[in-house]
């Protein structure tokens, strides 16, 4: 299958991705070849077949509900490209 | 005495002996490969003054009679490892600015056996492709051939072994990125189980399948480095509870009726007709040495390709959905608003290949699709894994080549995504069903290397390194370095 101008743009408003009118017909040409291989999964009988979701088949091991890290509050705001008094800043939300 | 293009083993014994200080051993490797990095672009940064302050720990430590498995020894870190209060890139433009806060528990554990990291190898963004073209930081040259991609992601740590630039490197496989960069380099690499390794501040691509390991010269050396990475980790909520064990303890055992199988559909599919002869004359030495080779059928190998390019890119969507531009990472210039801030941060921010990814998982995770995908594909990853359960039930490990060709030149394969994918025909399975992978070299092609791949069943590293040392005693392809000079 192909994928249309109006899918790519939705698919990336759904991703958060900015992409330019021009740049469309080149990317929807690449997610088609990636989806015309993709698609050789559609006819495949799975009826009964439960989904694998864990390889080892394994539920995840739960730890204790307990304290074990100390607070590290400045060094992981240390990346933020914007802060103050200890706070992310972004663009004005609501005016 | 000039050890730094010696194995790790090597390394270790002339440390051991004092033959060699750790400071001289890492004075000497950080030089040679900060002289063949400007050639092959291994490295993306060096971490020269930790590196040579942890060298002096060490030489005390061994002064005060201690010893610790690596204690000393020179490696290099795969730049998708976090490096407590080191640049850890990822080899992506949106995390060039980002220092590690902590480090990942793989980093972690190989500083508790004594090893050194001299710097970080450079790789595909956030471990997608199969080239190291998509890196931020530039395409990674082949020591063999400097027109030739050294395969990827972890072509920084497989091209940085293989011109003796460092003895080891940490890596990771999701798809095949241990192992095709390993085959192109003619260096050896095993991805191990997954779980086996904690994903603890391992960047993640797409975390059911990711899995980190080690690159080296030998798989004696892989032995010693994945003993020491492999742990049991709560960090880590899917972390084998198997956790370590000691991965040299079958390196002597010999091969006597270990039945090999040989999947019919990996010795047709694309493949090379050198690669083939290759792949065929080494098997040979193998029965050589005893070991029996049996024909095997995996009835949906086929379908690995197409279900793990719906998996990956699914997981790689929500898993890199935290690069917003807000509390870590490249922000755009102006933002007009948060929306603004989101798109613009992260289209800037990532490369091609990586929107691609996360475009195609969207588009499989998004209402309409999720069913026929995603869910799809993981009913077929059941189907695949029940494939390689029922044949491993029958055979001790089975062997295919490594890549469908040798190494490919940089630039060939940008204008199809597809025809990328398909360098990962042979390796993908193994991370699909969570089994452990390993390719050694196994011969060359008009002076490119070929590695022979080997997949075991779960938590059986052992084994498949202990056939890998057999065969690296009766053969010398691993011995064999590339010329490359600065």
């Amino acid at each position: 299958m192909s994928i249309s101008a109006d899918q790519v743009q939705h698919v990336a408003r759904l991703a958060r991705l900015a992409v330019d009118d021009a740049q469309i017909p080149g990317i929807a040409d690449k997610l088609t070849d990636v989806l015309n291989l993709l698609d050789q999964i559609q006819s495949v009988d799975t009826q009964g077949v439960e989904a694998l979701t864990n390889p080892l088949d394994r539920t995840q091991i739960l730890r204790a509900d307990a304290v074990t890290a100390s607070n590290d509050r400045d060094n992981l705001m240390s990346n933020a490209p914007a802060q103050k008094d200890g706070l992310f800043l972004v663009p004005k939300v609501i005016d | 005495m000039n050890l730094t293009q010696s194995t790790l083993a090597q390394q270790l014994a002339a440390l051991r002996s004092k033959e060699v200080s750790s400071v001289e051993l890492v004075t000497e490797q950080l030089a040679r490969a900060k002289a063949l990095n400007p050639t092959l672009n291994a490295f993306v940064s060096f971490q020269e003054d930790s590196a040579l302050a942890q060298a002096k720990q060490a030489d005390q430590l061994r002064q005060d009679g201690s010893d610790a498995p690596l204690l000393g020894a020179p490696i290099a870190h795969k730049d998708l490892f976090c490096t407590q209060g080191h640049q850890t890139t990822a080899g992506s433009k949106i995390l060039a600015n980002f220092v590690a806060p902590y480090d990942a528990t793989v980093v972690e554990n190989l500083a508790n056996a004594g090893a050194i990291s001299i710097g970080k190898a450079n790789m595909d963004e956030f471990a997608m492709g199969s080239s190291n073209e998509n890196s931020a930081s530039g395409p990674v040259k082949n020591p063999w051939n400097l027109d030739r991609v050294p395969g990827g992601s972890s072509g920084g740590s497989a091209a940085a072994v293989a011109a003796g630039m460092v003895a080891a490197a940490t890596a990771t496989d999701t798809g095949g990125s241990i192992r095709q960069p390993a085959a192109f380099t003619g260096t050896t690499g095993i991805k191990p189980t997954y779980g086996r390794c904690s994903r603890y501040g391992m960047i993640a691509y797409a975390s059911s399948l990711d899995q980190a390991g080690p690159i080296a010269q030998t798989a004696q050396d892989c032995a010693l480095m994945l003993s020491a990475m492999a742990s049991h980790d709560s960090k880590d909520s899917t972390s084998a509870i198997e956790g370590s064990e000691d991965f040299s303890r079958l390196l002597d055992q010999d091969i006597k009726g270990l039945k090999i199988g040989l999947p019919r559909a990996f010795f047709t599919n694309e493949l090379d007709p050198q690669v083939a002869t290759a792949t065929q004359q080494a098997l040979a030495e193998l029965e050589k040495c005893g070991a029996v080779l049996v024909d095997i059928d995996l009835p949906n190998i086929d379908l690995s390709l197409p279900a793990y390019y719906v998996i990956a890119p699914a997981e790689a969507s929500a898993n890199l959905s935290r690069f917003d531009g807000v509390r870590f990472g490249y922000r755009c210039e102006n933002p007009k608003d948060l929306n603004d801030l989101y798109e613009r941060s992260r289209s800037e921010g990532f490369g091609a290949e990586v929107q691609r990814r996360i475009l195609v998982g969207t588009y499989a995770l998004s209402a309409s699709f999720f069913d026929a995908y995603y869910v799809q594909a993981q009913k077929i990853r059941r189907l695949i894994k029940n494939d390689f359960v029922q044949a491993l039930s029958e055979v001790d490990m089975i062997a295919s080549p490594t890549t469908p060709t040798p190494a490919f030149k940089i630039g060939e394969k940008s204008d199809k995504p597809s025809d990328m994918y398909l360098q990962d025909v042979f390796t993908i399975s193994a991370n699909l069903a969570g089994i452990p992978g390993l390719s050694m070299p196994c011969g060359q092609v008009d002076g490119l290397p070929v590695g022979l791949q080997l997949l075991g069943n779960y938590f059986d590293e052992a084994r498949l390194l202990g056939v890998a040392h057999q065969f690296q005693q009766i053969t010398d392809w691993h011995t064999r370095r590339a010329e490359v000079s600065a």
